[in-house]
């Protein structure tokens, strides 16, 4: 009778509070989690990955040996267990978990991970991943002493050798199903192209929780492929989606006012935006522009001229840090904080200016030979932040007497002018910065590389100050000791600080909204910044917005 | 003329009052940024508010009015002179030569001139002054703006073309040039009219989307093209209704411009 009355009441409690049971099974068995892609993933072969769609649908269903901690900033271990590289940066010997099958139950061992870097490092593959492993000519050589055991030599030093591994997805060697068998949290279910990608939960995902439980807790996760981004914020608003891992300063405020909980600033990012000079000898205007551009006076004035602190309240809402170098102070173990930050100053600016042989007539700049001071900055249309910054750099600058033009042009007539025609003054972009180790910028330091905007591909180093910064970045790039790394990076920020060959504008923040039925969310400033621990997201009711899926 | 012709007229002429007095109406230059009151409300100092970098709104309104009112009509006054004597020709002489204009006319429909604007835009040498870079675009569009007014002037003209009065005028010995300029263009004035009032709102509303696009009147000049491109943020405007004026001082001239046209047709 006990037993009865236990059992109706039981029953009569489940009846009244379904929120109650709803709340506490959908965070226990996960749900479905959905957000938006923004193009069509362009290949799901984890070695071929170059666009960000296919970069998160790599993030999400494949298997590394070790992880970039997005918050911490540490690698973690991951298929391999412990992993050791040799002093002198060519081999690193990795020991893997054991027992662990891929999503289509084919057994992982040491044979898939060597199968994996040979795949990586042919030259027919023409793998942009692998292009970070290539620091030298030869064979890479791997060795498989145990299942569990397996030793990787590079015919020359890598630099950050093990952090390069957090992009490396094994691929299974025996699997039918080839790139599509995956050791990640989630294995691509079902794909409609120009509508959505399916991502189911894998069961043979080696992680658990502190209680022992598997990961990941959600069963699924939608990816929408929707390009619109005003159509994206609305589907938040309604609940439709859970995530959108980056948005502009603009639909942050918007969304931070309608739903605070929602809207999360983790703190400036690696991304920067600057302004450079055309200082390509050969480029098509005169000679006395090309004069100014090369003289650091003029671009430690123009610096100093404009009031960072100002782009970043007014473009970016005060979503934005003041930049002054190439490595954001987001990236905490790479960024020189020794490094000074100067304020605007124009009065310092124009002192600048004045021992440079430059002289202020009325409201006018000329140099010496009599030249108003006046050049055209280029962006790309369509980006308003951008746009915006040039419109207040133009203020900024006519305080000097500088008088600026503003032209936006479509992106590949823009990316046309600055890498072949060389036929622009100035002018103002991104960089999207997704590595922590500033080796990536090899191609932009060497005075050799292509996007060494301000003169690329130069034969020779056309300055000291280039020349040092060649000989800084080389021998960074072959030593394996961070330390070593590190006082030489610091180095290149000093002189990139006093040249100016970049003019350093501000780091954006990593802006992202995650519903409130999220549950486990950490956003990070480090991409993917939202779902970068998508293991452990769960969904829950939602308090505010009452859209629980 | 109706009473309501009446008052767009007026309406008209008193915005093209204000545009011609903007230098001394305006409570600042356009183009200066109040850094300190960004998106402000509006108040005696800001009668409309500041927009997103602090700069006057009733200011960029005046002069973005003057750019658009003045350069709209001499764009659609270059495409009506274009399509007058496109049309009128074609009309008038008819066989091979209607048939060449008219399909060069369908031919030239069917291009995307969005690209060939963007590909003028990318070719311009880059220290084009802003007021010149200003002109081209609204010369770009005079020239790529006929070919509609051209199908419906030719219709007309070769309706004069066998009229009883052209008939006359021919067996009296008038020569095809003659007959051209003095007797078929009087006879369509009416439509050259109607062409010209009606492009003129045709290409505000182009100005308007290339300068979306960033096609346009480049900053920080203004114009009510990238005056419009505030509405991007829709959902303040709820909050903010004072930056609607820009669009209902479009649609009250678009309106005025159409309202004013029928008169015309009367008259003549």
């Amino acid at each position: 009778m006990i037993r009865r009355v236990c059992l109706v009441l039981v029953l009569t409690l489940v009846s009244c509070c379904p929120s109650f049971v709803s709340a506490e099974s959908a965070s226990q068995s996960g749900g479905e989690l959905h957000f938006c892609l923004h193009g069509e993933p362009k290949t799901f072969n984890p070695l071929l990955v170059e666009d960000g769609q296919s970069e998160t649908v790599r993030y999400l269903t494949g298997g590394v040996l070790i992880r970039l901690n997005r918050q911490t900033q540490a690698l973690e271990p991951a298929l391999a267990t412990s992993w050791k590289a040799t002093p002198d940066g060519r081999t690193i010997t990795f020991h893997l978990r054991t027992g662990l099958h891929f999503s289509d139950g084919t057994p992982f061992t040491s044979e898939d991970v060597a199968y994996t870097v040979k795949a990586l490092m042919d030259p027919q593959l023409h793998s942009p991943t692998g292009d970070s492993f290539r620091s030298g000519d030869g064979q890479v050589s791997v060795q498989t002493p145990t299942a569990d055991t397996i030793t990787v030599t590079f015919p020359a030093p890598v630099a950050g050798l093990e952090r390069l591994f957090d992009q490396v997805a094994i691929l299974s060697a025996h699997s039918p199903k080839k790139e599509m068998a995956v050791l990640g949290p989630f294995y691509v279910a079902d794909y409609s192209p120009g509508s959505y990608l399916l991502l189911r939960r894998n069961p043979n995902y080696w992680k658990k929780d502190k209680e022992g439980k598997p990961l990941p807790y959600l069963d699924s996760i939608r990816l929408d492929i929707q390009r619109n981004h005003d159509i994206e914020i609305l589907r938040f608003r309604r609940g439709e989606i859970h995530i959108i891992n980056s948005l502009d300063a603009d639909l942050f405020d918007r969304l931070q006012k309608e739903s605070p909980a929602a809207a999360h600033d983790a703190g400036p990012s690696l991304d920067s935006e600057f302004v450079w000079f055309n200082q390509v000898p050969t480029a098509a205007f005169p000679d006395y522009k090309k004069a100014w551009f090369r003289s650091t006076e003029f671009r430690k004035a123009l610096s100093l001229a404009i009031n960072r602190d100002d782009l970043a309240r007014i473009v970016y809402a005060g979503h934005a840090q003041p930049a002054y170098g190439p490595i954001s102070p987001a990236n905490h173990f790479w960024f020189n904080s020794a490094l000074p930050a100067p304020k605007y100053d124009s009065a310092a600016a124009l002192r600048l200016l004045t021992q440079a042989g430059f002289r202020l007539e009325g409201e006018t700049l000329r140099d010496a030979s009599g030249n108003r001071v006046e050049f055209t900055l280029v962006t790309s249309t369509g980006n308003k932040p951008r746009e915006q910054m040039v419109t207040m750099i133009q203020q900024d600058l006519s305080q000097i007497g500088i008088k600026v033009n503003m032209v936006t042009l479509d992106f590949p007539s823009l990316i046309e002018r600055i890498t072949r025609t060389f036929d622009y003054e100035a002018c103002l972009l991104g960089f999207t910065n997704t590595d922590l180790d500033p080796n990536s910028q090899m191609n932009v330091w060497l005075s050799s590389a292509e996007n060494h905007q301000w003169n690329p591909k130069q034969s020779k180093p056309a300055t000291a100050w280039e020349a040092e910064i060649d000989r800084l970045m080389q021998s960074q790039a072959s030593s394996t000791s961070d330390k070593k790394r590190k006082a030489d990076w610091d180095r290149v920020q000093q002189i990139v600080f006093e040249q100016q060959p970049f003019i350093y504008l501000i780091n954006r923040d990593a802006m992202s909204a995650i519903s409130p039925t999220v549950i486990g969310s950490a956003p990070s400033v480090l991409d993917p910044h939202a779902f970068w621990n998508a293991d452990v997201l769960r969904l829950g009711p939602d308090p505010s917005l009452g859209a629980q899926k | 003329m109706s009473p309501l012709q009446k008052t767009a007229a007026i309406i008209l002429c008193a915005i093209f009052l204000l545009m011609v007095l903007a230098t001394i109406l305006v409570p600042a230059p356009y183009a200066r940024q109040f850094r300190d009151a960004p998106n402000a409300r509006p108040s005696t100092a800001h009668p409309l508010g500041t927009d997103a970098l602090g700069r006057d709104s009733l200011s960029r309104l005046l002069y973005g009015t003057r750019v658009s009112l003045l350069l709209a009509p001499a764009a659609a006054l270059l495409s009506t002179v274009i399509a007058a004597l496109l049309g009128s020709a074609a009309g008038f002489l008819g066989g091979r030569f209607e048939r060449i204009i008219l399909a060069a006319t369908d031919l030239s429909l069917a291009l995307p001139w969005l690209f060939l604007l963007l590909t003028v835009r990318a070719m311009l040498p880059l220290d084009v002054p802003p007021m010149v870079s200003v002109v081209i675009a609204f010369l770009m569009m005079g020239l790529l703006g006929w070919q509609a007014s051209v199908r419906v002037i030719c219709a007309a003209a070769r309706g004069v073309r066998d009229s009883d009065f052209l008939l006359l005028a021919r067996s009296s010995g008038c020569k095809p040039a003659r007959l051209l300029l003095c007797h078929v263009a009087p006879n369509l004035r009416t439509l050259f009219y109607a062409q010209f009032w009606i492009s003129i709102p045709l290409f505000i509303l182009t100005e308007a989307n290339l300068s979306i696009l960033g096609l346009g009147v480049m900053e920080p000049m203004a114009s009510w093209g990238n005056l419009l491109r505030g509405f991007e943020d829709f959902s303040a405007l709820g909050a903010n209704p004072w930056r609607l004026v820009p669009l209902v001082l479009l649609v009250i001239v678009v309106m005025c411009f159409q309202l004013v046209l029928p008169s015309q047709e009367v008259t003549q």
